[in-house]
């Protein structure tokens, strides 16, 4: 499934991230990669954005940005 | 003897100011810190004798990226001349900030790894085994904290030792078995042949080389040893594809540096305790970013800081004036001349005094966005607001420069640094102006005061300034796809831990930008003070009334000139010549009016002979018009002044100028013709 469509605090970890390399680096630099696990914490009150979680570290993502990750729920 | 130069790299929010700040603090100063956001800044100072220079590089995540302080961090990590990387990591996030770590050392330079915020893990129960950490990469770690001054001067001395030392140490960092066979292989390889290459081995230049490092690439490839290489390249860089099945190398990479950082950092933290810091930054996001009460509780904030900004700014702004108000009486009082005198008086003295004016509204605004950048509220908004101005291709941070413009452009456009993507700060920057400051109020009270009943005139201000800050989004939104388009910013962005703010580190943050502002502003708005005070005095006209002092001089001159181009507007000269006043400063529009209509020099927007001059020797569709252009056109000289430098350059003015004009003009083109027809 992708990660924009996962609920708010289940536990998935990422099988493929698929978008152009700009954003695929951004990505990568903060840990979000494959095998990695992930948790959406907070969505903004537009629905704009979502907070994740990942390796302890709190994210800001687009939801339009989450669409390109995919994940499996653990 | 010549200075050590010690870069700074990490990346944000782990704390490099403040270790700076820690290290150079007790220490004799040579230079200073001039920063702007995405330029580096310097400072030097003494350490046994010997002159260090660190250069602190913008924060980023990584150096491979694509934004414009990744390529800054990167050009410099490249190309200068330095002698050691001070690599500075967040002890609490350790995976993540290993991997820039991991980047850094692929450069091949002298390195120190800096654990920063020591105090902060051992408080959230890690325990750090750091000489395992200095083992596993081969690099000089050091624990420190810039709050506590623990290992700051064990640091200093450690950064000195490596930059005096002759030989440089190699990373020892190993790469998954795949990768590390193909490094033996080219390495071999080199090893056979003889090559090398400046300081580098074999292991570094064959690493070098798998990974795709052009400018490496470049230098090999002209050298007979390539014809033989290439094949086994090509082979070695195949098996790596084919284990991955990819052959994208940002990929490959990613995978290689996360499974070592985990690798590192499952090595060397043990938890004591279980954790509860971070339930602690939970709590706080729970309420602040809500997703009811979020909103209002930022608006409150900002309501907050406007206040004070604008109403406490207006105390020491009151004896500012009147300070120069004096000195100019007491310094006029003793020149004889009329013209040296006009000079020193209006022009300079009054140019000085524009400067220094704007200063506590600066210096308020900073403390608020530094207190909230620091705290780490500053992200919290951008991802509040991003939605909404998203759509308008903007980033959720424009709106605190954008609001911040509602009381004056000069602290606004200085508020844009917080955005650090170029085409936001700069679309954001255009719009500025299109929220009505402080200073053009009194030209609307005086004009919806002519035309409209009390009553109404209230709504027809708030309409003005609602009206003013949609054109700006809309305008926001054509920049976006005209002229700044392409690929948006990813918004990919941290939401650190809150953090207590030390008063040092504010204090240092706002001295330095209320200097940049004084040092480099400054000196133009007080050139371009005398400019005007030069246009709107000479030639001089003797024995006659001011207004036709006015219309005589070189700027009047100019309003008559321009008189064909304001005219489809319905200006006639006098307005236009009230206009061209005004980009000095919008306060003069009204005084301008004032002499122009026959009415005196000192009149106010209240000014009842005024009102009614107006009322009657202005039609109803020139006033609207007149509004209409007010609203849009170029903010004044200082605020100009500052959107160049914060643009970056003077080409942006002329941008601006053409933009706001053209807008402007257009506006009151539509509004003059609909207002004939009412």
């Amino acid at each position: 499934m992708l990660l924009s469509n996962l609920d708010k605090n289940i536990n998935a970890k990422i099988i493929k991230i698929d978008c152009k390399d700009e954003l695929k680096q951004r990505f990568y630099s903060f840990g979000l990669i494959q095998g990695t696990q992930v948790s959406i914490e907070k969505i903004s009150p537009t629905k704009g954005a979502i907070v994740l979680l990942v390796d302890d570290t709190s994210v800001a993502i687009r939801l339009d940005e989450a669409k390109y990750i995919k994940v499996e729920v653990i | 003897m010549k200075p050590i130069k010690i870069v700074i790299a990490g990346q944000p929010n782990v704390g490099k100011s403040s270790l700076i700040n820690a290290m150079t603090s007790s220490r004799l100063k040579v230079g200073n810190f001039s920063g702007v956001t995405v330029e580096k800044s310097e400072v030097s100072f003494e350490h046994h004798c010997h002159i260090l220079e660190m250069i602190d590089l913008p924060g980023t995540y990584s150096i491979h990226g694509f934004s414009k302080e990744e390529k800054v961090a990167r050009d410099f990590l490249q190309n200068e001349d330095y002698d050691v990387i001070l690599n500075v990591i967040d002890s609490t996030h350790l995976t993540r900030n290993l991997l820039l770590s991991l980047e850094l050392l692929n450069m091949n330079k002298k390195m120190v790894i800096a654990l920063n915020m020591i105090d902060e893990a051992n408080a959230e129960g890690m325990s750090i085994d750091v000489s395992q950490i200095q083992a596993i990469t081969g690099i000089p770690t050091i624990a420190v904290s810039a709050n506590t001054k623990e290992g700051i001067e064990e640091l200093l001395n450690v950064v000195h030792d490596i930059a005096d030392d002759e030989i440089r140490l190699k990373s020892k960092v190993s790469y998954s078995d795949i990768v590390e066979e193909q490094i033996y292989t080219v390495s071999q390889y080199f090893n056979e042949n003889n090559y090398s290459y400046k300081d580098l081995d074999s292991r570094e230049m064959a690493i070098k080389l798998l990974n795709d490092d052009e400018n490496f690439y470049k230098k090999i490839h002209d050298k007979p040893i390539f014809m033989e290489l290439q094949p086994l390249l090509i082979e070695c860089h195949d098996h790596i594809h084919n284990y991955y099945e990819t052959k994208n190398h940002i990929d490959i990479q990613a995978s290689e540096h996360n499974a070592i950082a985990r690798g590192i950092r499952t090595e060397t933290i043990k938890y004591k305790t279980p954790k509860n810091k971070k339930k602690l930054t939970k709590k706080i996001d729970d309420i602040l970013i809500n997703k009811f009460a979020g909103i209002p509780i930022f608006l409150f904030f900002m309501w907050g800081l406007f206040q004070l900004t604008f109403e406490l700014g207006a105390i020491p702004m009151d004896y500012i004036d009147s300070a120069f108000q004096w000195l100019g009486d007491a310094v006029g009082s003793s020149i004889s001349h009329d013209g040296l005198k006009s000079l020193i008086v209006d022009g300079i003295i009054a140019g000085v005094g524009a400067v220094m004016l704007f200063l506590p509204n600066i210096i308020i605004l900073y403390i608020g966005i530094a207190l909230l950048e620091t705290t780490g509220y500053m992200s919290r908004v951008a991802f509040l607001l991003d939605g909404f101005f998203h759509k308008f291709g903007l980033h959720g941070k424009s709106f605190i420069p954008l609001v911040t413009g509602f009381g004056c452009s000069v602290p606004a456009y200085m508020a844009t640094r917080t955005l650090k993507n170029e085409k936001d700060r700069l679309i954001t920057l255009f719009i500025i102006g299109f929220m009505s400051c402080g200073a053009k109020l009194p030209i609307y009270v005086l004009f919806a005061g002519a035309f409209f009943v009390p009553e109404e005139a209230g709504n027809v201000l708030f309409y003005i300034y609602i009206s003013g800050a949609l054109l700006g989004l809309v305008m926001a939104k054509i920049l976006r796809v005209t002229v700044f388009k392409g690929e948006d910013e990813p918004f990919v962005m941290e939401m650190p831990k809150y953090r207590m703010p030390t008063f040092k580190l504010i204090y240092m943050i706002v001295t330095q930008k209320a200097w940049s502002y004084i040092r480099k502003a400054g000196t133009f708005i007080l050139a371009a003070t005398i400019l005007i005070w030069f246009a709107s005095n000479y030639p001089k006209t003797e024995n006659v009334s001011l207004s036709v002092q006015l219309e005589n001089s070189y700027l009047g001159q100019i309003g008559h000139a321009s008189e064909s181009f304001f005219a489809p507007l319905g200006f006639d000269w006098r307005l236009s010549v009230a206009l061209e006043t005004g980009l000095a400063a919008k306060e003069v529009v009204v005084a301008t009016l004032g002499i122009l209509y026959n009415v005196g020099e000192e009149v106010t927007e209240t000014s009842d002979q005024l009102l009614s001059a107006i009322k009657t020797q202005i039609p109803f569709a020139s006033a609207v018009s007149f509004i209409v252009f007010v609203m849009i056109y170029l903010p004044c000289f200082a605020a100009s002044m500052v959107f160049a430098k914060e643009a970056g350059g003077y080409k942006y003015l002329a941008y601006l100028f053409v933009f706001t004009t053209l807008v402007a003009w257009i506006m009151s083109f539509i509004a003059y013709h609909i207002a004939l027809l009412l």
